[in-house]
């Protein structure tokens, strides 16, 4: 219990005293996922919409497989990735493995499930009437799905929330694909690791409360975007 | 040139054909009311006329453009009208910015489209409500929202579903004095679709039939009021006696129609022998508890069975030998003390009686 308080008090030490490698970690770990977020919601929210506004074979079974993938683990994913980008992967020329570069595809790999299948909810969530009403107002085709997501913006922040969830709380694709490179690729969840594994556990812990920071000043401000 | 023609439309969802080999034109500053029972097929005429969806056959012209297929002539057609749902959608959002959506999406000015809503705004009477979030408005409310969108755009053709579909007798009347100044003002083109047969006489100048998928019956509202063209028509537009009868004889137009033992006599062109219903609108009924003399050659003495009292209004049922339904005022009921199996003589003229032929 005591190691517990320990940590807490070293989390504040560490933060209060902007200790120059926890804010070098922790500053890494949210520019990655913050990219991967960013980027996987400019690919997921239009293919999201192109999914749910056309009628195609098989659509139920696309949208059973994409969540499906809700639950994939993030060192299968790793591990893709990994096979794909190491030197003698299909991929490996690019050389970027055990680069943030990878990482940030990783994530954007891990999280694309969870922001096509909650985008696509979110639009079904939204009353049929509203395309047709845009439509019989002269909207176009792209003004109307622009309506539709307007109406379901809540449900839609809600999916890319959960999505840099996801991606900053990961630990087994920054890990395997980015190789915990102190310096260079070492977020806050790798960090946490190395430590435990060290027996640093005021470390492992302070690094831990300040992830859940992070998440809490991403969170309030994607609820003001989300309460315009 | 006619603004819209429709040549044989027919829709089909699956198995079921919604609409039967449609064909339809409308003129520029027409009003026309579609009317017919629920799911005649209304809504989906006025979807397949708005663009909305393509006919499964058929052809649909706007001022003289084939818009059937898709394509960007379809885009523009639609940008020339406006569709008041019959539950239209409000946009999450104030009622200033569900009024301005239209203006904006047809890439207006910010200026012109302040100028434009707030007077429309205060033409629809919610001024003062205009940043008050659309959602939290009432069924009246979102009607008059909706019709504020429609001819904030200043559309050519405003199609309107059921306008006053679900609403309360108060918000109806607004509903509708709205619609006949959006007539006066802009000198839109209109077509509305109702199911409600007076509504459609007060604001229409031509009405069309819709029933089972097919438009049965066109012309002015008078002449499909007092001579509907078959049985089934009549029925809708309220003709509550529909007698079935056989015409014996005709004297230079006057017909004489034997319905089983009584004879009706009727202003007809049919011969002897034609098999036909003769309709007699319940309005055109006078009772009196002695026969009098009258010109009016119809007059039967039967009994009343039943009475119904609708508002000022008294429905009242009278075995004939033939049961006959007439409509008097209540005041009039009063004071001629009608009241169940009393004798009454039941008294209409030749030329209120609609006689249809009989098709089997």
């Amino acid at each position: 219990m005591s190691e517990i308080w320990q940590g807490f008090i070293k989390a504040i030490e560490l933060i209060v005293s902007l200790d120059p490698e926890v804010v070098e970690i922790a500053g890494r770990s949210l520019a990655v996922s913050v990219t991967s977020t960013l980027l996987a919601s400019v690919i997921c929210i239009p293919l999201a919409s192109l999914i749910h506004f056309h009628n195609f074979h098989g659509k139920r079974i696309l949208i059973n497989i994409i969540q499906t993938f809700f639950s994939i683990p993030t060192v299968a994913v790793g591990l893709f990735v990994f096979v794909l980008f190491s030197r003698a992967g299909p991929l490996g020329g690019f050389g970027i493995i055990f680069t943030p570069t990878v990482m940030v595809i990783g994530q954007i790999l891990l999280i694309t499930p969870i922001l096509l299948g909650l985008t696509i909810s979110a639009l079904s969530g939204v009353d049929k009437a509203v395309v047709d009403t845009a439509l019989s107002l002269g909207a176009s085709n792209f003004q109307a799905i622009g309506v539709v997501l307007r109406e379901a913006r809540h449900a839609v922040v809600a999916a890319v929330t959960m999505g840099f969830g996801r991606a900053i709380s990961e630990v087994g694709v920054a890990l395997m694909v980015g190789g915990n490179i102190r310096g260079f690729t070492r977020v806050i969840t790798t960090a946490i690791s190395l430590e435990t594994s060290k027996g640093e556990l005021e470390l492992a812990m302070a690094l831990g409360i300040i992830l859940l920071c992070i998440a809490l000043i991403v969170n309030i401000a994607l609820n003001r975007i989300q309460q315009r | 040139m006619s603004l819209i023609k429709v040549v044989g439309l027919h829709q089909r969802y699956g198995e079921r054909e919604v609409l039967e080999n449609i064909s339809a034109e409308v003129d520029r500053g027409e009003v026309l009311a579609l009317i017919g029972p629920t799911g005649a097929g209304k809504t989906t005429l006025l979807r397949l006329i708005d663009l909305l969806e393509t006919p499964t056959s058929g052809k649909i012209y706007f001022d003289g453009v084939d818009v059937t297929e898709y394509g960007k002539v379809r885009l523009e057609a639609r940008r020339r009208m406006a569709f008041v749902l019959q539950k239209p959608a409000v946009f999450n959002a104030s009622i200033y910015d569900n009024i301005a959506y239209g203006l904006r999406w047809r890439g207006k000015k910010r200026g012109d489209i302040k100028e434009k809503v707030n007077n429309i705004l205060e033409i629809v009477g919610l001024s003062s409500d205009k940043s008050r979030n659309a959602r939290t408005l009432s069924g009246g409310e979102v009607q008059r929202v909706a019709i504020a969108r429609a001819i904030a755009i200043e559309p050519e053709v405003l199609l309107l579903d059921e306008p006053t579909a679900n609403l309360d007798p108060i918000s109806i009347s607004e509903i509708e004095e709205l619609i006949s100044r959006v007539m006066l003002e802009y000198d839109t083109t209109i077509i509305m679709a109702t199911h409600d047969m007076a509504q459609g006489q007060r604001l229409a100048k031509r009405i069309g039939v819709l029933i089972d998928g097919k438009i049965l019956q066109t012309g002015e509202p008078r002449e499909v009021f007092n001579s509907p063209q078959n049985r089934e028509i009549a029925e809708f537009v309220g003709v509550e006696n529909i007698i079935n009868g056989v015409i014996i004889s005709n004297d230079e137009g006057v017909a004489a129609i034997d319905i089983g033992g009584n004879v009706i006599q009727a202003i007809s062109d049919y011969t002897i022998g034609e098999e036909v219903c003769a309709c007699v609108r319940p309005e055109d009924i006078t009772l009196t508890l002695s026969k009098v003399q009258s010109s009016a050659r119809n007059s039967f003495v039967g009994k009343i069975t039943r009475l119904v009292s609708i508002g000022s209004i008294t429905r009242i049922e009278i075995d004939c030998g033939f049961q006959l339904i007439a409509l008097v005022t209540k005041k009039s009921a009063e004071e001629l003390n009608l009241e169940r199996s009393r004798q009454v003589y039941a008294t209409f003229k030749a030329t209120g009686v609609h006689v249809i032929r009989r098709v089997n």
